[in-house]
């Protein structure tokens, strides 16, 4: 008997110790980039150009074109995520064709980034002429957001009690009038808090808008959808690989401002979520 | 008096699937009267229910065979909007949904194009008044549906029923998870709803069905074995089958 | 009527946008195979495929993607040894064993590090990581395959974590009651009959934290150096076939031999991927069932 019990110390320990070591570099490398980093923010670093060929100054061209290419994702991944998520839970019925659309949406969310960015290039860019700019890398970005916001729906939508639905139904509601009044008002906040987080991932992303939008070095803001926008992503991509002599309290900074970016974002879609939870009614 | 048919059911089989669930079912509903639907359970009581408003579509695996009449028209050729609204239904649980009692009971004529504020206030207080509901929530309208208690609940879905204005009412096994005194309530309402409405109530309540309708039939295992007036069936049923389930020796 | 045009424009929309995912995913496979095709218009798909020298501006080129599949396989197996055991381990903890608050800071945690931009991980390994490795371990360069694979390691940990921890709690509790009541301890009951209940889906999860390291391109840009040669050791520089498509676009011709072989390099990692998923979603139905 206690052999056995020694035995689950034991094991429990060594688990635990492999949790730690996944948890303590998580910690780690947050304190390591904001310590590092913390110095060189200031209101000037968020708010200024980049200066000295990226040297000195501020990120500001970056943020900009980081929050705009949030918005542009979400203009075009948002409603075709969630009409298409609303097709597959109330619409679609059980049979070979819905099979084939799960397992695409399965197969999208398994696109390594680089390839959307080959194909965001080659159909965006070149095919339909729009060059690099902001309409091309929202739209590859879009298509890479589809698989979460598709995801996060439909659960939100299977998560709403079936009785809401045949009630209405029994009503004499069509299909259409059972989704809008019955299941989408109560499947919003799940839309919310995916939308959110799959926004998170987009800002953080590179390789799609290597090709489609990110320009190098743009101090002035974006005039327009077609032109060339700076990122944050690939700011410090560029900054920590390609610019001799970079002083690393400005590539920390950077660092910092984007993952207090992405942070942000999942922390509202956190709060989105246990807001809602309090509010149930069901 | 002469019986007026409001809804003729010719040879109706259902299935699930493989799985058949309803047996040639051939029967005459009248106007106006109260028809009872006993049976152990899994005869197809529901399904026979569910299949006169179509509710059985909504499951991908359903299909049928046989013809459904409603005033003489086949029920296939009308609308599951309009068909839905003409024959309403209350489930065996109290469902409600997450709204006000008010937009509860307004649900359906906003579904319907009802519009204008004083005409759907109207409709929804004639219903809750016909559902013997109003007296108890005429002051708190606003109030959550679900806070109710369920026997309230179940008049509460009876009221959104009437507020389409059916002509058909179908019961589930209504009265399953209530008390004695909300069951004695909505017993009361179908009896006063009788006037306006063509009711059938399925029931696991020999009891009921014997105080409540006014003719029933016997379902068992996807067949109905027989249908009569309700001191017939009670007194001397024709069937061996009926006589053994309703003195208990089955169930 | 007008409420009928209205639901009918509505309803059509909602059907389309159905398809909508099935037309991205061929739209990405054609436009991946159109421009390979034009590769191997003028250069061999044997050549392509085995070649072991991947020299693209060399006169004539060579578009071999031995040596790049191979540093995208040593990085991916290096990743692999590390984030499976530490996965599987710490789901474990997660599930079983953790009390409820340390569990829900452990979530929290790791979905923290899931939302960590992969350029900041590979920012990490150029600063700090590959010097680290450097100068322990007494290499020429930090930046090898090694600190690709510590740091890949870590961005497939959240998904192997969370899918095999969502497949230990999916484990029904009338398995663990049963093996209680015959006198387990709570060890032996996670070992003996959780995991290999939970084993399809945490299988599932594996393969899905292959398929994120396998496409995962700014970390191994960054920190495994840009050798494009066949490499003998892990901690030795090399290139993954990601890599290569995100360094060398940019130098290219639109329409040359070089611009078509990035996209078949495309292609072969849209092909992995997809065989990869398939396999992660026929593991994940069966534990639905």
């Amino acid at each position: 008997m206690s052999t056995a019990r020694g035995r689950q110390k034991a094991a429990f320990f060594i688990l635990g110790f492999a949790t730690l070591l996944v948890v303590l570099p998580i910690i780690l490398t947050i304190l390591y980039i904001v310590k590092n980093g913390f110095s060189a923010i200031s209101w000037e670093f968020i708010a200024q150009s980049p200066r000295n060929g990226m040297r000195q100054g501020g990120i500001f061209p970056a943020i900009v074109g980081t929050i705009v290419l949030i918005i542009g994702t979400m203009i075009f991944s948002l409603p075709l995520g969630i009409l298409s998520a609303i097709y597959l839970v109330e619409y679609a019925k059980d049979n070979a064709f819905t099979r084939l659309i799960k397992l695409s949406v399965v197969n999208l969310s398994g696109i390594p980034s680089i390839v959307y960015g080959l194909f965001g290039f080659t159909l965006f860019v070149l095919f339909l002429r729009l060059g690099t700019s902001i309409l091309a890398g929202a739209l590859t970005l879009s298509i890479m957001s589809l698989p979460v916001i598709i995801t996060a729906t439909k659960e939100a939508l299977e998560a709403v009690p079936y009785s809401f639905r045949e009630i209405s139904f029994s009503l004499g509601a069509t299909r259409w009038q059972t989704v809008r009044y019955c299941v989408l008002p109560y499947a919003i906040p799940g839309i919310l808090t995916g939308t959110v987080l799959s926004l998170s991932r987009a800002a953080g992303e590179t390789a799609p808008i290597l090709f489609t939008v990110a320009a190098f070095y743009l101090p002035r803001l974006p005039r327009s959808v077609f032109d060339q926008v700076m990122a944050l992503p690939y700011h410090l991509y560029v900054i920590s690989t390609q610019v001799p002599n970079m002083p690393t309290s400005i590539s920390f900074a950077t660092a910092v401002v984007l993952i207090a970016l992405v942070f942000l974002m999942n922390l509202v879609s956190i709060l989105l979520r246990a807001h809602f939870r309090k509010k149930k009614q069901w | 008096m002469v019986e007026q048919t409001i809804i003729k059911v010719a040879d109706l089989n259902s299935y699930f699937g493989p799985l058949q669930v309803l047996k040639k079912i051939n029967l005459e509903i009248y106007r106006n009267e109260i028809l009872g639907i006993i049976g152990p359970a899994n005869s197809g009581k529901t399904t026979f229910l569910r299949a006169l408003n179509r509710l059985n579509n909504l499951n991908d695996t359903y299909s049928q065979t046989g013809e459904i009449l409603f005033e003489g028209r086949d029920i296939s050729g009308i609308s599951d909007s309009i068909l839905r609204k003409k024959i309403g239904i209350i489930f065996a649980l109290p469902q409600v949904l997450p709204m006000s009692i008010y937009n509860n009971v307004a649900y359906g004529p906003k579904v319907h194009d009802v519009t204008g504020k004083k005409v759907v206030s109207e409709i929804v207080e004639n219903a809750l008044k016909k559902a013997y509901l109003w007296d108890e929530v005429k002051d708190r309208l606003d109030l959550p549906a679900p806070r109710l208690s369920g026997g309230q609940q179940q008049r509460l879905c009876i009221a959104r029923t009437l507020a389409v204005e059916p002509e058909i009412i179908l019961y589930d096994e209504p009265c399953s998870g209530l008390d004695p005194i909300s069951t004695a309530k909505i017993e009361d309402a179908m009896q006063q709803l009788k006037e306006d409405y063509t009711q059938i109530l399925v029931t696991n309540n020999t009891k009921q069905a014997s105080r409540v309708s006014e003719r029933c039939g016997f379902f068992l295992m996807g067949e109905m074995v027989e249908i009569s007036e309700t001191g017939a069936l009670f007194t001397h049923p024709r069937d061996e089958r009926t006589d053994d389930y309703i003195s208990g020796r089955f169930g | 009527m007008h409420k009928r045009i209205s639901e009918y424009i509505i309803e059509t929309c909602i059907r389309l946008s159905g398809l909508v995912v099935i037309a991205f995913v061929f739209l990405i496979f054609l436009f991946l195979l159109k421009d390979s095709l034009s590769l191997f218009g003028v250069y061999p798909v044997n050549g392509f495929l085995l070649g072991i020298h991947w020299l693209p501006i060399s006169e004539p080129p060579k578009f071999g993607i031995i040596p790049l599949f191979l540093g995208s396989l040593y990085v991916t197996f290096g990743a692999i040894l590390i984030c499976v055991p530490l996965g599987i381990a710490s789901a474990m903890f997660i599930a079983e064993v953790a009390p409820p608050s340390l569990k829900h800071i452990l979530k929290s945690l790791v979905e923290i590090l899931a939302s960590i931009p992969s350029v900041v991980l590979g920012f990490i390994g150029i600063i700090w990581l590959g010097p680290f490795l450097k100068t322990t371990f007494h290499l020429t360069t930090g930046m090898c395959g090694l600190t690709g694979s510590l740091l890949l390691a870590f961005m497939a940990l959240p998904t192997i974590i969370s899918i095999s921890e969502d497949a230990l709690v999916g484990v029904p509790k009338s398995f663990k009651e049963a093996a209680y009541g015959l006198g387990a301890t709570r060890w032996q009951a996670l070992w003996r009959i959780i995991l290999p209940s939970a084993s399809s889906g945490i299988f599932a999860g594996v393969m899905l934290g292959i398929g994120r390291v396998i496409g995962e391109t700014m970390v191994v840009m960054m920190v495994t150096g840009n050798s494009p040669i066949i490499p003998t050791s892990i901690l030795q520089p090399l290139r993954t076939l990601t890599a290569t498509i995100a360094g060398e676009m940019g130098e290219t011709v639109s329409g040359s031999e070089h611009y078509f072989a990035l996209f078949a390099v495309g292609l072969v990692l849209f092909i992995i991927t997809f065989i990869i998923n398939f396999l992660a979603e026929l593991f994940l139905q069966r534990t639905r069932r």
